[in-house]
């Protein structure tokens, strides 16, 4: 082999070797830093997508960046991320406070769709034996109210949010509550009723603050999750959420081998006093 | 005149197609001419025919994602047309990065800097370890890894959407061009180049060659951005067989001496 070519000191067979090795080796390096990118670049948590979109993991992998939801919105409500933006490039999002979603019924950027990261399924309902859209159920985020900065806390009347609801006293209702300052005043706050609410931002876009006391937040960001150990046990509802739970204990201490008496009434010596 | 089209025409024709494509994209979000509506990573046109990527269509399917029947058809399309009859013509007809990087290498031949670079210290075939890597990324990450850095993605939704910082990647891409290596992305390291020089081994289209006409003047070799693929210039007639051929047509228009033109592939007597 190596005579072929006066300079070959190592032979092709070796010389494919480290040749493989080098570009394995490059490939490794190059797709780290890449996937470090990557993983960056999703880890954007507050990101509002449009009506129907799938779980934020799910969404990511199958849009196929081609913009058409937004260019069928009517009212630019969805941008396009742009480099900069700090979110990853090419998906669909948008801002309540500068344009909220206007809840249209025909819900126009969703069939456009083509790999189907906009759900058509998951915002329509059936009418009549017929498949129809329904923008109701769309879930694009929650509407969170800081009460701090709502002036209605305050006691001063203030229902901007709940007028600029789409779903009028149904996502947003207004709560009376006595007013103990004044003694003969009423606080009419807003609460939001999160399974109905669909986070289109109308609400954060009417607010009178300077920045707005009711938010728009991803579901994932905006809601707890209660688990299988708090049920109420007057609701025969909630009861069934419990009914495929696995009673097994998962977490074994050395606690867990007494009886809740012996724990209940034993520190297990975690504060040293003799 | 009719020199300076004699001598333009292929590069004329392949600006009106690049812009005119863009323009129609363009138009679609500025105007609401609903011709061709998308970005070249999946687009609708006339509203009825979708075209879509399958270059994105495999790193998603790599990704984990169940692909829809829409985007299946559009991918379809697009590979069959590039396959048969296109070949890598997407890289020098469609490509809005191709006006940046031919860009990049009209300005260094004029800035003499293929003179004073000694030796192309990065391998033609980076690019198809670039395009498994997005394979095998895409299937780690769970999203289609090249479409989140594309530069040819960040220009075309940048000239749709709005370029934000997209521009400082396309700046970063022109340098690199421009001063690190000659025609540096296209032919070194840009993963959907090196997808459709694989897919497009058996297409239509191709540049033949006749040999007796030759006066070996090499003018075609410089102007080529794949001077590889023109191997048999000057030592016998026949096609320009592979996939790597961008079909731009440059080497037809500088040769002075009708020794290179497009035909139809000769399938039967494949050494001409």
């Amino acid at each position: 082999m190596s005579n072929l070519s006066k300079k070959a000191t190592i032979s092709d067979r070796r010389r494919f070797i480290s040749l493989m090795a080098q570009s394995i080796g490059l490939s490794a390096l190059g797709g780290m830093i890449w996937t470090g990118y990557i993983q960056e670049a999703k880890s954007a948590p507050l990101i509002l997508r449009p009506p129907g979109a799938k779980n934020e993991l799910d969404f990511l992998r199958m849009c196929i960046k081609c913009g058409q939801c937004a260019l069928a919105c009517p009212y630019d409500t969805l941008n396009i991320a742009k480099p900069g933006d700090n979110m990853p490039v090419g998906t669909p999002y948008f801002i309540p406070r500068e344009i909220p979603c206007y809840m249209c019924t025909d819900i126009p950027c969703v069939p456009v769709c083509p790999t189907g990261a906009l759900d058509e399924s998951s915002v329509s309902k059936v009418e009549d034996g017929r498949t129809v859209l329904e923008i109701k159920k769309a879930k694009m985020g929650l509407a969170v109210v800081d009460e701090e900065s709502c002036i209605a806390f305050w006691g001063i009347q203030c229902d901007a949010c709940y007028r600029a609801c789409p779903l009028l006293d149904e996502a947003i209702t207004l709560e009376y509550k006595r007013n103990t300052r004044t003694g003969k005043h009423a606080y009419l706050v807003p609460k939001v009723i999160s399974d109905v609410c669909t986070g289109c931002g109308l609400c954060e876009r009417a607010c009178v603050t300077k920045k707005a006391a009711i938010f728009v937040l991803p579901r994932e960001v905006s809601q707890g999750d209660l688990g299988d150990h708090y049920i109420k046990g007057w609701d025969k509802a909630d009861e069934k959420r419990l009914k495929n739970v696995s009673t097994e204990v998962t977490t074994q201490t050395t606690r867990s081998e007494k009886t809740p008496q012996d724990y209940l009434n034993d520190d297990g010596g975690l504060f040293n006093n003799e | 005149m009719s020199n300076l089209w004699k001598n333009y025409r292929f590069l004329a024709l392949r600006r009106f197609v690049q812009i005119g494509l863009l323009f129609l994209y363009f138009s679609a979000n500025a105007y609401g001419f609903k011709i061709l509506t998308g970005t070249l990573s999946s687009s609708n046109l006339f509203q009825a025919i979708p075209l879509s990527d399958p270059f994105a269509l495999l790193q998603m399917f790599s990704a984990g994602a169940i692909l829809s029947m829409d985007v299946l058809i559009g991918g379809f399309i697009i590979l069959v047309f590039y396959m048969s009859i296109g070949g890598r013509a997407f890289c020098s007809w469609v490509c809005p990065i191709n006006m940046v990087t031919d860009t990049a290498n009209w300005l260094r031949r004029k800035l003499y800097l293929d003179k004073i670079e000694k030796k192309v210290w990065l391998s033609k075939n980076v690019r198809y370890w670039v395009f498994g890597l997005a394979l095998v990324l895409s299937f780690l990450s769970g999203v289609a890894a090249f479409e989140m850095v594309s530069p040819i993605a960040m220009l075309h939704r940048g000239i749709v959407f709005g370029m934000g910082m997209g521009f400082a990647a396309v700046l970063c891409l022109f340098l690199f061009d421009l001063f690190a290596v000659k025609n540096g992305w296209c032919g070194h390291l840009c993963p959907l180049g090196a997808f459709y020089s694989l897919v497009s081994k058996q297409n239509v289209l191709v540049v033949k060659h006749n040999q007796p006409n030759c006066t070996l003047c090499m003018k075609c070799k410089d102007v080529c951005p794949e001077k590889q693929v023109l191997a048999i210039v000057g030592k016998r007639s026949g096609d320009v067989v592979f996939g790597e051929c961008t079909k731009c047509g440059r080497c037809i228009e500088v040769c002075e001496d009708d020794a290179l033109s497009f035909g139809v592939r000769d399938y039967i007597n494949k050494n001409g």
